[in-house]
């Protein structure tokens, strides 16, 4: 059987120390041939034997050098998939793992659905029957997550945008086709003209949303984070610190971050999605006290919170409150260093924990001299020591991070990822089929073969946003457009 | 009463559009056939408006003439004008159009239907199906099979199938204003017996409705204040079988004409006496052809609306108002259409109407047209919930095609999306949900570039040939055509010219780039600047060929990278329609099916995963579920098998 060549990424996305790319289908080799080439720069990988593994270099389309890798070639029927197979073997950043596989999915491949594979090795019989309803399961619950996840991590104002856009082509359509279905009543007489200004439109869109996929500003991906403390111990200023722009209004008067504040902000290669809170005290103004109720709500759905403490400022009462609204979540306390002398510390912090919690606690340090104890994986609560001032601590924060997050084997950005490249190919589909439109409208064809690569650029930004095409283009023909005999 | 028996194979209800094709098909393929009508004055009757063809319509018609239809034939004998609709536009959406004289079209249909060897008209009201049980070919299975029907006079027919092709004579109601009539189109008499006998038989029945203008006296109409149309200088016919020189009469002419802002006034002052306002029609009226009411309501922008005013034949002075139905009062009626231009004087022979009809939810069916429920039972037409007169053709021509299969032992024939228009226009039916009465449009045929009105013969005389229905000599004939296409896009794909000075020259004179090296006389056909026929000139081996490979040739040519991108679709899209789904597949049993499409699936029973995917509510992760549940299911039985 025919079948199309789809490609994912293999192993947990999260760095690692190497990575690999699977590709499988017809295409395979020829697919990677196109972006692979030896050491002598030669593109020869279709001449390799089957079960063989070869050094050489991943090229982007501009002809530069993205990687160093290893690829193998397992020719059908000998793979899992029984098709044709290629893996690049590359280096484990999870950058580098998603730009080769964007690279080969610009090559011609399609990114592979949750489960394709193992549907695959079943279908074409490599898996034995008494595994067809493990395999369905698979299927099933992977699909689910997928989409449930896509949808949700899509950013509102990106959501919003790929709506609009979607309605601009629907409508464009839906006047192309009603004048040809109609074209006693409804006229196309100078509409190329129209349709010329919004196909500008529509490719200038889509390349700027292509960017932001790029910079990962599509998606409320990364790790929820909330940003605790007491009232002026420099949250704000983390925050602008993390963002690198003055996001959050930093002043001496103690609340002045009465609402939360949203930024996506990349250390590194972790993402985290920022939510400042108005600083946690007790507090009459009805303002504030809506921003610190707030605070605790949000701070029970995040994944992380980074808890500031001013090391000049004795811990009291408040502090007692944000323990409590800690809890067991993963918190990483950050001693921000004033010019004053020090009063809190490790003890004390202990201190705190221990009184709280009831039981004996030892919080991790993690220093750049020295670390206290063993790292073992179970630790939630750790702490460090920064200057927000001096902008000095965040590479131990992104240490940090790392031991907390990408250890083990939840890999915590892999869904996030797949999500945000099955976006960058829905795009990248728009986008073409846009372009498209273009060169036809240059080459002076007739608008009936507008339609249907406008048809394609809609259906492709519907599988961004989870909506398919159904009868929505009957139905805005009759809404839009009065027709009919 | 004493009760008689006729046995024949064949009873095909309704002598409509559908019933005539169903017919004719299953009496030349050999079949004795009854054709069942309420007025024998009615047969192949055109209620509404008084054209065959119109786009994507156009196409429909071409097909039905490829398969060895008779509708194609029919109008080349009986149109007054004819007209290429998108002739500007791309080829894939030219498409034909002509005017019928009504009274000669019916007229030779029933004469075509008269001489049919194996075929009886009767002119009787059919008002019981007659079912048995059949063998049981698995438990999960119905095994209920048609074994006659009978006639509101008593008599019993036996046969082996029956075809449904009622149209809008079940329990119709015709609407005008306040007065509502219990009778079908036209007056004629309303079929109220058959909708009870069907739903005893578990068929699910729903009420569509639908509306037609009035006529005018043309005598009373001012032609000056219109815009003559004309029709096409030089006429196709529709059938690829009709000598194009015998279509070359001469034509009549139309008359564009248009509503006002006190049309308008007069619609809105009266809503409130319009049967659809008012709440007394419930049946789902379809959206491309709205009442005037609708129009104005729904697009209340617009400050005027196109009317067409079309002669309805060369022997009547009835003019079809065609823009303006309307299920208004007839006083209200005759207000407005006197406010529009060259009709201030008319006088209506009949008034507009909107009428409702009973016809079925079409899932009940296979896309053969077989009910999934009871052997040997086929459908087609406005009793499908369809809508026009090449719609119901189309499905009756598969109907009586497949009714015939399926006596003769046969695998049943069902046209892809990639096939034909009918193919996507039976898929849609049988698939899809469907509010309202199914209106072929081109923009419902995703693979439309390759599903052309002018290579309808070259997508399905085969089939029909197969069939029986396509005669040798025609056969041939297309093949032949299809070799002379093939020979010469090869031959231009292989002919090279260089840059001289000869050919430079011939460039600049028709505006196009100069040449820098060689190149195919094909590549020059697809500069849009250049034709076939502008190459001539630099072509010296050209041989004569007919207009009809030409026009092949030509668009095979400047459209290859649209058309070869269609292709690749189109396999994409067939390998799912490969695979099958045993009819007897228990849902319940396929695990990890999310609720909403396991009850999906479980109503619409498809024939492929292909139609599976297309059903709304089962997401491509269930596809992929079913195929891995099928995989496993086909390899259980081949274990259990061997």
């Amino acid at each position: 059987m025919k079948t199309d060549t789809i490609a994912a990424i293999a192993t947990a996305l999260s760095d690692s120390g190497i990575g690999i790319i699977r590709v499988s289908g017809e295409e395979a080799i020829s697919i990677v041939n196109k972006i692979y080439r030896n050491k002598k720069y030669e593109d020869i990988l279709s001449d390799y034997k089957s079960h063989t593994i070869h050094y050489g270099f991943i090229m982007e389309k501009n002809g530069s050098l993205l990687d160093e890798v290893m690829v193998s070639v397992m020719k059908a029927p000998h793979s899992y998939t029984t098709e044709d197979t290629v893996e690049i073997n590359c280096h484990g950043g999870a950058l580098m793992k998603k730009k080769i596989l964007m690279t080969v999915i610009e090559a011609g491949a399609r990114l592979a659905e949750p489960g394709e594979f193992t549907k695959r090795a079943f279908l074409n019989g490599r898996i034995d029957l008494s595994r067809a309803e493990a395999v369905m399961d698979m299927i099933h619950a992977k699909n689910q997550f997928a989409l449930k996840s896509s949808i949700k991590q899509l950013r509102g104002s990106v959501f919003e945008k790929i709506r609009e856009l979607r309605e601009k082509i629907l409508y464009e359509i839906a006047f192309i086709e009603s004048a040809l279905d109609d074209p006693e009543h409804i006229s196309l007489e100078g509409y190329t003209e129209r349709l010329s200004n919004q196909v500008c439109y529509l490719i200038k869109e889509l390349e700027k949303l292509l960017d932001s996929a790029d910079d990962g500003k599509m998606l409320k991906e990364g790790i929820r984070t909330v940003i605790v403390g007491k009232p002026n111990v420099g949250k704000s200023s983390l925050l602008n610190l993390l963002v690198g722009q003055d996001r959050a209004i930093v002043t001496d008067i103690a609340g002045t971050t009465r609402d939360t504040l949203e930024e996506t902000v990349n250390l590194g290669d972790i993402t985290l999605n920022m939510i400042d809170t108005a600083g946690i005290r007790n507090t009459e103004d009805i303002v504030e006290k809506i921003g610190v109720e707030k605070a605790k709500k949000i701070s029970e759905d995040a994944d992380l919170i980074l808890y500031v403490m001013d090391s000049s400022v004795p811990l009291d009462e408040n502090d007692v409150d944000i323990v409590r609204m800690i809890k067991e979540k993963k918190t990483i306390i950050l001693l921000n260093k004033s010019d004053l002398d020090e009063v809190v510390n490790k003890s004390s912090v202990d201190a705190l924990f221990s009184d709280v919690c009831e039981k004996n606690c030892s919080v991790y340090e993690l220093s750049e001299t020295e670390n206290d104890k063993q790292w073992d994986g179970n630790e939630n609560i750790c702490m460090i020591r920064i200057s927000v001032k001096k902008n000095d601590g965040l590479d131990l924060l992104v240490e940090l991070l790392k031991k907390m997050f990408f250890h083990g084997q939840i890999s915590y950005d892999d869904e996030v990822c797949i999500t945000s490249s099955r976006h960058k190919e829905a795009l990248l589909e728009a986008l073409e089929s846009i372009n498209q439109v273009k060169r036809s409208l240059k080459d002076n064809m007739p608008e009936d073969f507008y339609s249907i690569d406008l048809m394609n650029a809609y259906a492709a930004l519907g599988r961004i946003i989870g909506e398919e095409v159904e009868d929505d283009l009957v139905n805005e023909i009759f809404s839009k457009f009065c027709m009919g005999k | 009463m004493v009760e008689f028996r006729e046995k024949v194979d064949v009873c095909v209800v309704g002598a409509g559009h559908a019933g005539c094709e169903a017919a004719l098909a299953c009496a030349r393929l050999g079949f004795e056939t009854v054709i069942f009508t309420v007025s024998v004055d009615s047969i192949a009757l055109m209620p509404c408006n008084p054209n065959v063809g119109g786009t994507s319509k156009g196409h429909l018609v071409r097909e039905i003439d490829a398969l060895g239809g008779e509708m194609g034939k029919n109008i080349d004998k009986t149109f007054i004008q004819s007209k290429m609709l998108n002739k500007s536009k791309g080829p894939a959406v030219h498409s034909l159009r002509a005017q019928a004289d009504k009274a000669e079209y019916s007229r030779a249909m029933r004469k075509i239907l008269e001489n049919q060897e194996h075929l009886t008209i009767k002119q009787a009201e059919v008002c019981e199906l007659l079912v048995e049980k059949g063998e049981e070919v698995s438990s999960n299975l119905p095994n209920q099979k048609v074994v006659g029907l009978k006639t509101f006079t008593g008599t019993i027919y036996e046969c082996k199938t029956v075809i449904l092709c009622t149209g809008t004579y079940l329990k119709a109601r015709c609407l005008c204003g306040e007065a509502i009539t219990y009778t079908g189109p036209n007056g004629l008499q309303a079929a109220n017996h058959l909708t009870d006998s069907l739903l005893s038989l578990g068929i699910e029945m729903r009420r569509f409705k639908t509306g037609t203008p009035a006529r005018m006296d043309r005598r009373s109409l001012d032609f000056d204040k219109m815009e003559e149309q004309f029709g096409d200088e030089r006429v196709i016919p529709f059938s690829f079988s009709t000598d194009p020189d015998e279509v070359q009469i001469e034509q009549v002419s139309c008359y564009l004409t248009y509503t006002n802002e006190q049309t308008h006034d007069i619609i809105r002052a009266n809503l409130d006496r319009s049967p659809i306002y008012a709440g007394v029609i419930e049946g789902t009226g379809p959206r491309y052809c709205p009442s005037i009411e609708d129009k104005v309501v729904k697009f209340s922008d617009k400050d005027r609306h196109q009317v067409f005013i079309e002669p309805e034949g060369l022997h009547t002075n009835e003019m079809y108002v065609s823009g303006m139905s309307s299920s208004l009062p007839e006083d209200v009626q005759l207000a407005m259409y006197r406010t529009v231009p060259g009709l201030e004087h008319c006088k209506m022979v009949r008034n507009a109407y909107a009428i409702e009809y009973d016809c079925i939810d079409p899932k009940q069916l296979y896309p053969t047209l077989e009910f999934k429920s009871i052997r040997g039972l086929f459908s087609g037409g406005q009793f499908n919930g369809s809508s026009g007169y090449e719609e119901a053709a189309a499905q009756g021509l598969m109907a009586g095609i497949n009714a015939s299969l399926f006596m003769q032992g046969k695998e049943q024939i069902v046209l892809d999306r990639s096939q034909a228009y009918i193919g996507v226009l039976i898929d849609d039916l049988v698939t899809k949900e469907n509010f309202e009465p199914y209106r072929m449009m081109t923009s419902r045929a995703e693979y439309r570039l390759l599903l052309r009105q002018d290579n309808a013969d070259l997508r399905l005389r085969q089939i029909g040939y197969k069939v029986g229905l396509v005669s040798e000599e025609l056969y041939q004939a297309t093949l032949n055509k299809k070799q002379q296409i093939d020979a010469e896009v090869s031959r231009l794909k292989n002919t090279i010219v260089g840059a001289s000075k000869y050919i430079q020259e011939f460039l600049t004179v028709h505006e196009s780039a100069p040449l820098k090296t060689g190149v195919t006389l094909a590549e020059l056909i697809c500069r849009p600047e250049l034709t076939y026929e502008m190459i001539a000139e630099i072509d010296p081996e050209r041989k004569p060929l007919s207009a009809d490979v030409v026009e092949q040739v030509e668009i095979e040519i400047k459209y290859e990278g649209y058309i070869e991108r269609q292709l690749k679709q189109v396999e994409h899209y067939k390998k799912m329609e490969k695979k099958k789904i045993p009819a007897d597949l228990d849902y319940n049993e396929v695990g990890s099916l999310r609720l909403e499409a396991r009850q999906k699936l479980i109503a619409y029973k498809p024939v492929s995963v292909g139609q599976a995917s297309r059903i709304s509510g089962v997401s491509p992760a269930d596809i992929s579920v079913l195929l891995v549940y099928l995989e496993n299911y086909h390899k259980k039985i081949i274990v259990s098998e061997s």
